[in-house]
């Protein structure tokens, strides 16, 4: 059941780069919350109107721990939000990873893409987790996963840290497989991981991504294509998704 | 106190509606708000066959508002019919459904499959303005509004709603076109088209460039264009457009609407339906005023 919650903000810190570390007090919201869910964020602004969608990096009890990217004017201002602050949420969104917990398990994050993979590894106790983004200053949370048992390895564009290379190419040249891939990161990103997750047949996962507006799939905002048969359809991603079995996506 | 509200037959315990395409058939929010406190509820546009909508990306936020480019996306009448109206039936609230079509021909078919169906009135949308054929491109020309809101007239058998496009020089025309018709009341209005440029990657943020802007932003236009339209016609008008709060409502109220609904102000705020109820109802107290009767259309 989603609900509208006055969260108390704990702390927001700034990580790396333009992204931000933020534990809020959201005893609702955090009681139903499923890893690769969402919550949306009011900036507070009579501005800035529209809620932010913003993944769900960690559930611990009655906090929420959201690891987010100063992206634009709205994520801006959540960067001033200060320990005490209330902060309206609305959530638990969308679906989240069906977790197949007899299954092993290979995690694939990309960039602002990583942070809902951590309460997916921490339910899973570890897996193996590829963290890939441009370059080291936004790999991030990597201690976090090794803290849930994961083993971890890391992929840069520039070779800065890791694995020179993207996220399928190191998935390549390690040979790494598993019997479930949950990924998120850029669609670019998850179309090549499909792709190598259909050459073995692999189940894989991809929590999707578009620009939203209500965050409960009323307004039918966010969608993107799926297959339906011969023909395809538009789902959407807030309800139906943001995670989508990868076979079933109009890449 | 006394809210209730009678259009064309059809009796509302309050004035308060949704706006169609901002609660879908109900559900979602019905996480949120009590269904039963609505006056009624206006549903996502409803097709003769399933429509696929527009490409994304179908939102873009604007200073006070969005714009939208969905594109009437829905699953056609016959799943509303079998899916939507036994959902919409367990709540105590009327039920509207917003009837769109590519033709003539497509909105009679939608009128014609509903006939019978346990609905309590028909909104005909010749407005929006995310569709190449229909909607808005109806909605612009008086005496195409005229044609297809006779024809549609001829088939329903339900009080017949006809919601209005902003996007017109002179509203008060396209309303007395619709009002020529048949129409049994007006709705008014639907989105004011907008655009926003991506200057970065120096592309429009919607796929298809051009869309309908709505939110508090656009609630001085819509109120001007019910205040007019209430003047130029007989029948009721149900005010939309940036509605949030109740003064809000009040507003459109005293300017003539008999009805008012709630649109993105649901997007911003899931309880904002009952939020402008209670606020009504507040204000009503606070003003000793019994009946909205005392205070509709007092504005010369």
């Amino acid at each position: 059941m989603k609900t509208v919650e006055s969260a108390r903000v704990i702390s927001n810190t700034n990580i790396s780069a333009d992204i931000y570390d933020m534990l809020l007090q959201s005893p609702q919201i955090a009681s139903e919350a499923k890893p690769g869910q969402f919550v949306e964020v009011y900036t507070g602004s009579s501005e800035y109107l529209l809620a932010r969608p913003i993944s769900i990096c960690e559930i611990n009890g009655d906090t929420l721990r959201l690891v987010y990217r100063r992206a634009g004017k709205g994520t801006e201002i959540f960067t001033h939000f200060k320990s005490g602050d209330k902060v309206r949420l609305l959530g638990p969104c969308g679906n989240g990873y069906t977790l197949k917990k007899d299954k092993t398990a290979l995690l694939v994050g990309g960039g602002i893409g990583i942070p809902p993979l951590l309460e997916t590894a921490k339910q899973l106790g570890g897996g193996t987790v590829v963290l890939a983004s441009r370059s080291k200053d936004l790999i991030i949370l990597k201690d976090d996963f090794e803290g849930v048992g994961a083993k971890v390895y890391i992929a840069t564009d520039d070779g800065s840290e890791g694995f020179k290379g993207n996220a399928v190419e190191l998935l390549r040249s390690m040979g790494l497989s598993a019997d479930v891939i949950y990924a998120c990161g850029p669609k670019i990103m998850l179309k090549f991981l499909n792709q190598y997750a259909l050459e073995s047949g692999t189940e894989c996962q991809v929590s999707m991504e578009e620009r939203m507006a209500c965050g409960v799939g009323a307004c039918v905002g966010c969608v993107i294509k799926i297959k339906n048969g011969e023909d395809w359809e538009h789902k959407k991603v807030c309800k139906d998704g943001p995670v989508f079995d990868g076979r079933e996506v109009v890449w | 106190m006394d809210t209730r509200v009678n259009i064309c037959g059809v009796e509302f315990k309050n004035p308060v509606m949704t706006a169609s395409g901002t609660f879908g058939s109900g559900r979602e929010y019905g996480e949120f708000v009590d269904l039963n406190r609505l006056g009624g509820i206006v549903v996502k546009g409803v097709a003769d066959k399933p429509w696929k909508g527009n490409d994304a990306p179908r939102i873009a936020e604007v200073y006070g508002g969005l714009l939208n480019s969905v594109g009437l996306q829905n699953p056609g009448v016959e799943h509303f019919i079998k899916e939507d109206i036994p959902f919409l039936r367990q709540y105590d609230t009327n039920i509207i459904v917003n009837v769109c079509g590519h033709s003539v021909d497509e909105y009679v078919n939608v009128v014609k499959a509903l006939k019978g169906q346990d609905v309590d009135m028909l909104e005909l949308n010749i407005s929006c303005p995310n569709v190449s054929e229909g909607g808005m491109a109806f909605g612009t020309d008086c005496t195409m509004i005229e044609k297809v809101v006779s024809a549609v007239k001829k088939e329903a058998d339900k009080p017949l709603t006809v919601k209005l496009s902003p996007n017109v020089t002179d509203i008060t025309q396209t309303a007395r076109a619709a009002e020529a018709g048949g129409a049994d009341a007006l709705s008014l209005i639907n989105t004011l088209t907008g655009m926003k440029i991506d200057i970065y990657r120096r592309q429009p943020v919607l796929a298809r460039k051009i869309g309908g802007m709505s939110g508090p932003a656009v609630k001085p236009v819509a109120l001007r264009m019910v205040y007019q339209v209430c003047k130029a016609v007989a029948i009721p008008v149900i005010g939309l457009g940036g509605i949030c709060t109740g003064e809000d409502a009040i507003e459109f109220i005293m300017a003539g609407a008999a009805a008012v609904a709630v649109g993105s102000a649901n997007f911003f705020n899931p309880y904002a339906t009952v939020d402008v109820i209670e606020g009504i109802e507040a204000f009503m107290r606070q003003q000793g005023i019994e009946n909205l009767s005392e205070i509709r259309g007092i504005i010369e």
